[in-house]
């Protein structure tokens, strides 16, 4: 009976995770996950930034996202940060001071317009989302200050659509200031392709190919949405390290005392123990300073 | 008590072990005491500029940096020539004017009486210059301590003239 | 090793355990009596406890930061994650640590399952903990809202709406507990005050769990009763603290693993996008450990129901050391029960899974199959199987050597030989 019981329970699981796995292969579509593959130096428990490529990301997001998208939660004194791009802070400081940020009231009660400070939020190019959508027929081009962690698939995901701009399938119906991307789920986008070849003009003689552009403001976006991504690597690696070896002293320590449970040893040393600490106990009690 | 026992019961490995273990707990406080320190975005903002170009001489303005009162003050002649003028004997926190004051006209410091932490108010007291009402403490035009609790002259911060009419604070 | 009363060994620690008898409880707590052959199962207590502890100071630094307000929510989370010395840390390993507390726990009551720990004389321990566990998902749920991304505010919005199943009061409930006609700031102030309290309930509930099992002791993986006062038990400390610390360790291995190299992994990307009133995402799941009771509440096709159901599968628990019939405890000893054990594990998780998915085709049908069987088992199977399983022979003692534990266990074995004809009780 126990024999059949057996058979039975075995022959219902693998039905259902036949099941089950057919059924997800026929829910799979819509938008297309086979991200592009890059290599990211991010990835993997000892990934770094790739300084060069955060500064020129920096340049891109600057030259061709930041007409429309915001990172409202990166500071100008950011740059020049330990993980992230570190420019010089003389060069952050003048990155910070090309905008103008408005401060205020003053004495008079009036807000006034000065240059950006390294303290300063980066500055938005709309006062909110209403402005911003209105501005961009209707879409609100997202806040980009932690959109690698709010997209499945990560920099894979925002690279591919980068790269994803396609002539949309004849037959496809798209309406005016609708573009077609395989990469966007429901291949429908509002943005039209931002980055093409040359688009912008690297100082450092990098060649600007739309998918060198692409994966430069890539890496910055990772980089703006997890600051410190170096430094939690970093620490990762070295309580992994403390971890282990305390795992295996604490490991030995409890075999050993597991062990001498019960053993004439221990027997012998808990008396011996016992038999001290009652002398250095009586010896306490006869000292009349010692309690009250 | 029992330390000459101790060692006894405690080989190597458990001694290894006991110090592993308080390496690690030591290691792990500090990110819990350390997250209330001034944090990042704080510290960036060290540093403000103040316009002064419309202070009248013996007016003060009253700014906020690091989220304390800043008194600036365009002192008199005649405040500047009593600040000077006073013996360094009589004074519980001996300075010299000239240390305090880069520019003899300006007087820059932190509004925040050294005694426990109110904010003094001007023209008052008997040196017609700064009184902290909390506990009595009295300064004189220079805001040094002359009468009162408080041990110390009022804290100069770190400023400088970026122009005429503009001070950096920090 | 039997448990002796605790003697003062000096005139200060009788003057003080005389007034308040916190030597006593040390000592108690150091030298209760544990079944020896405990395995690495029973280490999930001490690491929950730790998980606790760890949620609440984290917690208590996060709430030195952050603030409750609709406005500034989410940005102050990213303040946390930016700018806060360590906050980043503190913050993932709050997340993090949400999760790893549930997986903890999971294992924890299906251990209590598999070895019967829930029978008599532990049903107080098993009810205790249960109630626990209701307060454990009500804190991770309103610590969830905290942030004010999008999965906190439809996951709120969803969960609160529950609530309006209730006839005739239902509206006026939901209203009552939002402070308003929708999931808004007032909701999220009163969340993060409970959010903030529960924990602390958690740990009063704790002390009583750990209490109640003080009482009968611990049971262990054979299932019978421990003769207290032999050498078939032994000292909490050093053995059980050196065992619990191992454990720990190697379960913090995996925590830090997610903490430092996979730190949203157990998230939802959506809530990194701040939450909107007027968008609601494509697929809202609560979090992972959650998932199997919102599997259940959809898979009744009508919303009070559905709502009595999820409910009904928590509550069902606490009849369980009435439901079981069998006096044997351990299911080592129950060939069947064994069997529908592996089962039911498998169920829920499949309801986990199920739950991560839409509601519909065969995904539905099998949440219902599976919510069927899960009532089965509990309403169904187990008061059959105590009255007609044929269980195998128990062995007379833990040392029996029926068990095949080599190494430790052998000279536990040896031990007892030497010992046997002596009074046991003076052991130590």
């Amino acid at each position: 009976m126990l024999v059949h019981l057996n058979r039975i329970i075995l022959t219902i699981f693998i039905s259902i995770i036949t099941t089950l796995s057919f059924a997800d292969s026929q829910h799979s579509h819509g938008a297309n996950t086979n991200y592009l593959k890059t290599d990211w130096s991010f990835e993997g428990i000892f990934g770094t930034f790739d300084r060069a490529s955060l500064q020129r990301g920096y340049q891109v997001y600057q030259d061709v996202c930041a007409g429309c998208h915001s990172v409202q939660h990166l500071s100008y004194r950011n740059l020049s940060e330990k993980g992230g791009p570190e420019f010089l802070p003389e060069e952050a400081k003048a990155i910070a001071a090309q905008f103008e940020v408005t401060d205020g009231p003053n004495e008079d009660g009036e807000m006034f317009i000065r240059p950006g400070r390294l303290s300063d939020k980066f500055v938005k190019p709309f006062p909110n989302a209403k402005a911003a959508a209105a501005a961009n027929g209707g879409a609100y081009p997202p806040d980009m200050s932690v959109l690698a962690k709010a997209r499945k698939g990560g920099a894979d995901y925002i690279y591919s659509l980068l790269m994803g701009y396609e002539e949309a399938p004849t037959g496809y119906e798209l309406d005016d200031g609708v573009y077609y991307n395989k990469y966007m789920p429901g291949n429908k986008i509002k943005m039209a392709e931002p980055i093409s070849d040359g688009i912008v003009e690297y100082a450092d003689g990098t060649e600007t190919t739309k998918a060198q552009i692409s994966k430069d403001v890539t890496t910055f976006l990772v980089w703006a949405a997890d600051p410190h991504l170096e430094a939690r690597h970093k620490m990762g690696f070295k309580v992994f390290f403390y971890l282990i070896i305390l795992l295996t002293l604490v490991y030995l320590s409890k075999q050993k005392v597991w062990s001498q449970f019960g053993s004439k040893e221990e027997k012998e040393e808990e008396e011996a123990f016992d038999k001290a600490e009652r002398v250095v106990t009586e010896y306490e009690g006869e000292d009349p300073k010692t309690f009250k | 008590m029992s330390s000459e026992i101790k060692p006894k019961r405690r080989d190597f490995l458990f001694t290894a072990t006991y110090t592993v273990g308080a390496v690690g707990l030591g290691a792990t406080i500090w990110p819990l005491v350390d997250q209330m320190n001034p944090d990042s975005s704080v510290k960036a903002l060290s540093t403000t500029e103040v316009d002064v170009s419309s202070v009248e001489p013996g007016k003060t303005i009253t700014v906020l940096w690091r989220g304390k009162p800043i008194f600036i003050r365009r002192r008199t002649k005649k405040e500047i020539d009593e600040a000077t003028a006073v013996d360094l004997k009589d004074l519980k926190d001996p300075e010299k004017d000239s240390d305090r004051a880069k520019n003899p006209e300006w007087l820059v410091m932190v509004g925040v009486c050294t005694h426990l932490g109110c904010v003094p108010l001007g023209d008052k007291g008997d040196y017609k210059a700064w009184f902290c009402p909390c506990h009595g403490s009295h300064y004189d035009t220079s805001g040094r301590i002359r009468k009162g609790p408080a041990p110390t002259n009022l804290e100069i911060p770190k400023y400088e003239f970026v122009d005429n009419n503009t001070i950096k604070i920090g | 090793m039997s448990e002796e009363k605790y003697v003062p060994k000096t005139k200060l620690a009788e003057w003080f355990d005389s007034r308040l008898p916190l030597l006593s409880l040390s000592h108690h707590l150091r030298s209760y009596p544990t079944p020896k052959n405990l395995n690495y199962w029973w280490t999930f207590g001490g690491i929950l406890t730790f998980c606790l502890i760890t949620q609440i100071v984290t917690g208590i630094i996060l709430a030195m930061h952050y603030v409750a307000h609709t406005e500034h929510a989410f940005a102050s989370i990213e303040h946390i994650m930016r700018d806060v010395n360590y906050g980043w840390l503190m913050r993932y390993v709050h997340s993090n640590g949400a999760s790893m507390f549930f997986l903890a726990v999971y294992i924890h009551i299906f251990r209590g399952l598999y070895f019967g720990s829930y029978k008599a004389p532990r049903e107080m321990i098993w009810i205790i903990g249960l109630a626990i566990y209701l307060l454990m998902m009500a804190t991770a749920f309103m610590g969830y809202v905290l942030p004010w991304g999008q999965m906190s505010f439809w996951g709120a919005t969803v969960i609160t709406n529950l609530f309006s199943a209730i006839p005739l009061i239902g509206e006026s409930v939901t209203n009552w507990l939002w402070g308003g006609f929708s999931v808004d700031n007032p909701t999220l102030n009163r969340f993060y005050s409970l959010h903030y309290l529960l924990p602390f309930l958690i740990f009063g509930l704790v002390i009583l769990h750990i209490w109640s099992l003080h009482i009968p002791g611990n049971n262990n993986p054979v299932g019978i009763d421990v003769k207290k006062g032999s050498n078939e038990t032994m000292p909490f400390h050093p053995y059980m603290v050196m065992k619990d610390l191992t454990a720990l360790l190697a379960f913090l291995l995996l925590f830090f693993a997610f903490v430092f190299f996979l730190p949203d992994f157990l998230g939802h990307p959506d809530n990194y996008i701040p939450a909107d009133p007027l968008i609601t995402p494509a697929h809202i799941v609560p979090e992972w450990y959650l998932l199997p009771f919102y599997a259940i509440l959809r898979a009744i096709p009508s919303k009070l129901g559905g709502v009595i159901f999820m409910f009904a599968s928590i509550f069902v628990l606490a009849g369980l050391p009435w439901l079981d019939s069998s006096k044997v405890r351990s299911a080592t000893f129950r060939p069947l029960y064994r069997k529908f054990f592996w089962v039911l594990v498998v169920t829920v998780v499949l309801l986990g899974y199920l739950g991560a998915k839409p509601p519909e085709g065969i995904y539905l049908i099998l949440a219902r199959i599976a919510t069927a069987y899960y009532f089965i088992h509990f309403l169904i199977l187990l008061p059959l199987l105590g009255r007609y399983e044929k269980t195998d022979p128990l062995p007379m003692s833990i040392s029996d050597p029926v068990l095949d534990k080599p190494g430790v266990m052998d000279k536990f074995k040896e031990m007892a030989g030497k010992y046997e004809g002596e009074n046991v009780g003076s052991f130590k």
